[in-house]
C-alpha cells in the first residue's frame, strides 16, 4: 500500500482529481504518454510495458505497435471501485498483479478514485471523494464492482450506512460501463449458493441499462482483470463478450481445450486417487472431478503468478470457478459424467418394486387368461346356422 | 521467483514427475521458428512468437530454450525491471525476456529478426535526450 | 436457470426419473412375458430345451446365407451402428465412470480418438439406414411413426455426444446437459417401444432354439 501512495506523487487518493477542477484550463487530463514521460519513464520502458500487455491480453505480438499508439494517446478515465458482499479475494488477486512497477503502470493509466481497501481516505472524506468523482465525470467513469448484492435485507451489507443496492443504483447512473469482477459480482458466487440466505444476486441481475463486462473467477486471474481494464483504455470499447457477458479473449476457450494434460485424457491415462502413480506422472484428473471440460477461463494458457502454474498443473482438479453456480455443480470431486444423486439406491428400489408389480400383473394376466379359457364356449353347428 | 529470497531447509522433493513424452510442443515450435527464418531470409519480415500463448507442460519451455542455446549477443536492459535480449546459437533467432522488479518473468518472446526493436533507441527518447543534453551544455556554459 | 444449474438438474433429478421409468418398465414387461407361460407340450422331450435355446441365442448372431442375400445392407449397416453404439456407450472413459458410480465397478476404456471415429461411422450408418428404409417400397410401407421416433431417439445421443465432445455451437455445460437429456429420453421411451428388442431378442432366440432342441433337432 505504501508503494501505491508513493506512485501517486504523495497526493492522497482522490485529490488529484480535484486538482484538475481548479486549474485554469478547466478539467485537464494528461494522456498516458504525457504522464509517463513526466514520470521519467523512457519510451523503451513503455514499449516493454506494451509488449507485456499484449502478451497479457492474449493478443498477437503484431498488435504491440497499435497498443503503444493507443495507450500513448489515451486519457485517464476515472474509476470507482465498489466492494459489496465479497471476501476481498478479487482485490488481493489484482494487487498481486500490481506488485511491481511495470504492472502498476496500469494503475497510473487510470485514476482510481475510490477503493475501500486501497485508498488512504476513510469515513466521510472517502464518500465525498466518491461523490465528487461521480459528479465530475458523469457519464464517463468506469465502475468496477466486486461482491454480490443482498436483496433479502438491505442491512445484510452496507457501506457508510448505505445499502449495497442503493449504492450500486446510484453509482451506476453516471457510469460509462460496469466491470463486474469475480464470480460473486458476475453470477452471485458463494453467497448465492444453496440456500442463498441473504438473497444475493449479481450486478447483471440488477443493472439492465448499462454495458456490463463480466470477469468471473474465484478469484479471477490478475492479468485478466488488468487486461480488461487495459483493453478499455487502449480501444475505448468493450471487448467482444460471450453469451454470459465474459470477454471472449480470456473466456473463449474451455480449460479442457487448452490443458497440457489433454493428451493423457485422449489416451485414457487417468489419476485414480490423489498422489497415486498416475497422479505423480501428471496424468489427467478427469476421474478426480475436474470441471475443466465445462469451464471457460484462461487458466491453462495465462496461468497464475505470472505464468507459474495453475490448479491442474499443481495436481488439483479444476473447480470450475468462473462458471455460474459452480458451488452447486454437483461436488468438486465428483466427475462430471457421474450422476449427482445416488442412482444405485434408486435402481435397486425400483427393481424391487417393479419385480413385485411384474409378479402382480403376471398373476392378473394369468387369471384373465384362465377365466377366458374357462368362459370359452364351444361353437356348435346351431350357432353357425343362426 | 528469486531463489535467494526463499529460505529452503533440506531438499524439496516434488511428487509430480516432469514428463513431456505425450505433450510434444518442442518440435512443432522449432519448426515454426524454422519457417520464420525462411520468411526473414526471403521477405525480410520479422516474426514474433509469444511463448506465454502456448500451453506448455512443465519443463518444455526450458527444453526449447536449451535447444536454442546461446549465441554471440547477450544484452541486459534496465527498463522498469530487468529485460534480457539474447541471440541464440541460430543467428536471427532472439529470445526477449521481460522481468518485473521482483524478478518474475512477465513475458517472453522468440523474435526472428535482424535485431529486436526494443534494443534500438526510440525516437522520442532521442529527442528528449537532445533537449536534455542541450540544457546540460547551456547550464555548464553559464556556470563557466 | 444458469447453465450449471441446468446441468446439475439433468445429472440429478433427470437421471432419477429416467432410471426409475427404464428399470420399472423393463422389469414389468419382461416379467409379464415370462409369467405368461407356455402351453404344455405333451410330446416327449427328445433333446435338451435349455441347451438348444442357449446355443441359438449365440448362433443367431450370424445370419444364414439366404437371409443375408435378401437384406445385406440392413444387416451390415445394422451391425456397424450396433457395434459403434456398444463401444461409444460402454468403452468410453467418461461413460465408464458413470457406470462405476452406479454399479460400483468399472472396466478399461478405449482411447478417445477411436471412440470419436466410431461415433461418426455410427451416425453415417444410421443415416444410411433411414434413407434405405424410406426408399425401399416394402420397408417404407411397414415402417410406423414409432419406428421413426425410435430412430431419432437412437441417433440423438450420438449426435449430441459428438457435439458436446467437440464443443460446437454452444458452451460446454449446456451441450453436455443436452446430451445427457437425450440419453434420458431414450431410456424413458425404451420400455414402451421396439427398443425392448435389446432384451426380448434373448427370449425370442431362446424360444426358437428351445422348440428345436426339445424335438432333438438342430436349430
Amino acid at each position: 500500500m505504501t508503494d501505491r501512495k508513493n506512485n501517486k506523487d504523495k497526493l492522497p487518493a482522490g485529490l488529484d482529481q480535484h486538482e484538475g477542477i481548479h486549474s485554469e484550463s478547466g478539467p485537464f487530463e494528461k494522456t498516458l504518454g504525457e504522464t509517463l514521460r513526466s514520470q521519467g519513464i523512457s519510451r523503451r520502458s513503455f514499449l516493454k510495458f506494451c509488449a507485456a500487455t499484449a502478451s497479457m491480453m492474449a493478443m498477437s505480438p503484431a498488435m504491440i505497435p497499435k497498443i503503444a499508439h493507443a495507450l500513448e494517446s489515451a486519457r485517464r478515465p476515472s474509476v470507482i471501485w465498489l466492494s459489496f458482499q465479497e471476501c476481498t479475494g478479487c482485490t488481493e488477486s489484482l494487487t498481486r498483479a500490481h506488485a511491481s512497477t511495470i504492472e502498476s503502470l496500469i494503475f497510473d493509466s487510470i485514476s482510481l478514485d475510490y477503493h475501500h481497501t486501497l485508498q488512504a481516505a476513510a469515513g466521510h472524506a472517502a464518500e465525498e471523494a466518491r461523490e465528487a468523482a461521480m459528479e465530475e465525470n458523469f457519464g464517463k467513469y468506469l465502475l468496477v464492482v466486486d461482491g454480490s448484492i443482498p436483496l433479502g435485507n438491505p442491512g445484510y451489507s452496507t457501506i457508510a450506512g448505505i445499502s449495497n443496492y442503493d449504492m450500486l443504483m446510484e453509482t451506476a447512473k453516471g457510469a460509462a460501463a460496469i466491470i463486474a469482477v469475480g464470480t460473486c459480482a458476475t453470477y452471485g458466487g458463494i453467497p448465492h449458493a444453496d440456500p442463498n440466505p441473504t438473497g444475493a444476486v449479481s450486478v447483471g441481475d440488477i443493472i439492465k441499462d448499462k454495458p456490463i463486462i463480466n470477469v468471473p473467477g474465484c478469484p479471477p486471474i490478475p492479468v485478466v482483470i488488468t487486461g480488461v481494464l487495459t483493453h478499455f483504455l487502449t480501444f475505448g470499447t468493450i471487448p467482444e463478450l460471450d453469451h454470459i457477458g465474459r470477454p471472449k479473449v480470456f473466456y473463449g476457450q474451455s480449460i479442457h481445450d487448452r490443458c497440457y494434460r489433454r493428451p493423457f485424457y485422449d489416451k485414457g491415462l487417468f489419476a485414480e486417487t490423489f498422489d497415486d502413480e498416475g497422479a505423480r506422472k501428471g496424468w489427467c484428473l478427469y476421474k478426480l472431478g475436474c470441471k475443466g471440460p465445462t469451464t471457460y477461463n484462461a487458466c491453462a494458457t495465462t496461468k497464475w503468478n505470472n505464468g507459474t502454474s495453475f490448479p491442474i498443473e499443481s495436481g488439483h482438479p479444476c473447480l470450475g470457478c468462473s462458471e455460474p453456480d459452480f458451488w452447486d455443480g454437483g461436488g468438486f470431486y465428483k466427475s462430471i459424467s457421474m450422476p449427482t444423486e445416488n442412482i444405485t439406491k434408486t435402481a435397486i428400489y425400483t427393481a424391487a418394486g417393479a419385480a413385485a408389480a411384474g409378479v402382480a400383473l403376471g398373476a392378473m394376466n394369468r387369471s384373465k387368461k384362465n377365466s377366458a379359457a374357462a368362459a370359452h364356449s364351444k361353437t356348435t353347428i346351431d350357432d353357425l346356422e343362426k | 521467483m528469486s531463489e535467494a529470497a526463499i529460505p529452503v531447509s533440506g531438499e524439496v522433493k516434488f511428487n509430480i514427475q516432469i514428463s513431456d513424452e505425450l505433450t510434444q510442443n518442442v518440435k512443432p515450435l522449432l519448426h515454426e521458428i524454422k519457417h520464420a527464418l525462411e520468411n526473414l531470409i526471403e521477405n525480410g519480415e520479422t516474426s514474433i512468437i509469444d511463448l506465454r500463448s502456448i500451453p506448455l507442460a512443465p519443463g518444455e519451455e526450458d527444453r526449447i530454450l536449451n535447444t536454442l542455446g546461446r549465441g554471440e549477443v547477450q544484452a541486459q536492459l534496465d527498463a522498469l525491471g530487468l529485460s534480457e535480449v539474447t541471440e541464440t546459437r541460430y543467428a536471427g533467432v532472439w529470445v526477449v525476456t521481460h522481468y518485473n522488479d521482483e524478478d518474475n518473468i512477465i513475458s517472453r518472446f522468440i523474435e526472428v529478426t535482424t535485431i529486436p526493436v526494443i534494443l534500438c533507441s526510440q525516437t522520442e527518447d532521442i529527442m528528449a535526450a537532445y533537449s536534455s543534453l542541450t540544457l546540460d551544455l547551456d547550464e555548464s556554459q553559464q556556470t563557466n | 436457470m444458469s447453465e450449471i444449474e441446468f446441468l446439475s438438474w439433468v445429472r440429478g433429478t433427470g437421471f432419477q426419473i429416467a432410471v426409475i421409468i427404464f428399470i420399472a418398465g423393463v422389469i414389468i414387461r419382461l416379467g409379464e412375458i415370462l409369467l405368461l407361460g407356455r402351453k404344455t407340450n405333451l410330446a416327449e422331450a427328445k433333446g435338451s430345451e435349455m441347451g438348444g435355446g442357449l446355443r441359438t441365442v449365440v448362433t443367431r448372431s450370424v445370419p444364414d446365407k439366404s437371409t443375408f442375400k435378401r437384406s445385406a445392407f440392413t444387416i451390415v449397416a445394422g451391425y456397424i451402428f450396433h457395434i459403434g453404439l456398444f463401444v461409444t456407450i460402454f468403452l468410453f472413459a467418461p461413460h465408464i465412470l458413470m457406470f462405476k458410480d452406479i454399479l460400483g465397478f468399472g472396466w478399461p476404456s478405449v482411447p478417445t480418438p477411436i471412440v470419436d471415429a466410431l461415433t461418426v461411422v455410427s451416425i453415417i450408418a444410421l443415416l444410411a439406414i433411414l434413407v434405405h428404409r424410406m426408399r425401399d417400397n416394402v420397408l417404407r410401407f411397414i415402417t410406423t411413426t414409432e419406428d421413426y421416433l425410435v430412430w431419432l431417439l437412437t441417433i440423438l445421443p450420438l449426435i449430441t455426444g459428438y457435439i458436446a465432445f467437440h464443443r460446437i455451437g454452444m458452451t460446454a455445460p449446456t451441450l453436455l446437459a443436452i446430451h445427457i437429456l437425450s440419453v434420458q429420453l431414450l431410456l424413458i421411451a425404451f420400455p414402451f417401444t421396439k427398443l425392448m428388442h435389446a432384451f426380448t431378442l434373448v427370449l425370442a432366440r431362446w424360444y426358437n432354439g428351445a422348440i428345436s432342441g426339445y424335438r432333438g433337432v438342430e436349430s
